[in-house]
């Protein structure tokens, strides 16, 4: 799925045109980066959370020339998916 | 930031819409993404990130209270791989 199947599913679900789906979908994504660029987390219910979390610097080694370097402190984004969304996926847990 | 006010900050950009009308859209978004990773699909929105579901093969666990063995099934866990844009701004701040 890419998000022109999101867009797709809107149209099919919501009375909009083509481009009014695209330019919504568009919205709802630049809103969750921006937000999450402000270091804000999201909790979407059953569906999961969005979380931005501080890295502090570490040593790490070029694994190529096992060179020593030190890996800068960082924020990265982590995603814990809601309980929710995890029995949505085992639903049919026999044909695993 | 919970959905509600996710659906307030959308509904804020795009003021020609009524709020039920963004209350379903964001709706649309997450229901069409969890029924394609229930579907066993993988989801690739460009600049946001990816999902893709790992399976997790049936195991043996172990009750820690009291020791019993019990079956554990296979389950499907859906993860998330964050995309270059958006890994660059959380990590400008």
């Amino acid at each position: 799925m890419t998000k022109a199947d999101i867009i797709e599913s809107v149209y099919e679900k919501i009375g909009f045109s083509k481009k009014e789906a695209a330019e919504a979908v568009e919205v709802v994504f630049e809103t969750m980066k921006s937000t999450l660029a402000s270091g804000e987390k999201i909790k979407v219910s059953g569906f999961g959370n969005f979380v931005v979390r501080g890295k502090r610097a570490r040593v790490g080694r070029n694994p190529q020339t096992s060179e020593v370097i030190t890996i800068s402190e960082r924020k990265v984004l982590t995603f814990k998916p809601s309980q929710v969304l995890k029995d949505a996926l085992n639903q049919n847990s026999n044909d695993i | 930031m919970t959905k509600s006010d996710l659906i307030n900050e959308v509904a804020e950009q795009l003021p020609e819409l009524p709020r039920k009308q963004v209350e379903l859209l964001v709706n649309t978004v997450f229901g069409s993404m969890s029924d394609a990773l229930a579907g066993g699909d993988r989801i690739e929105v460009r600049g946001f990130g990816s999902f893709h579901v790992r399976q997790r093969a049936a195991r043996v666990g172990r009750n820690p209270k009291t020791g019993e063995e019990v079956q554990v099934a296979a389950t499907r866990v859906p993860f998330f791989r964050v995309g270059k844009e958006l890994r660059e701004r959380v990590n400008r701040g």
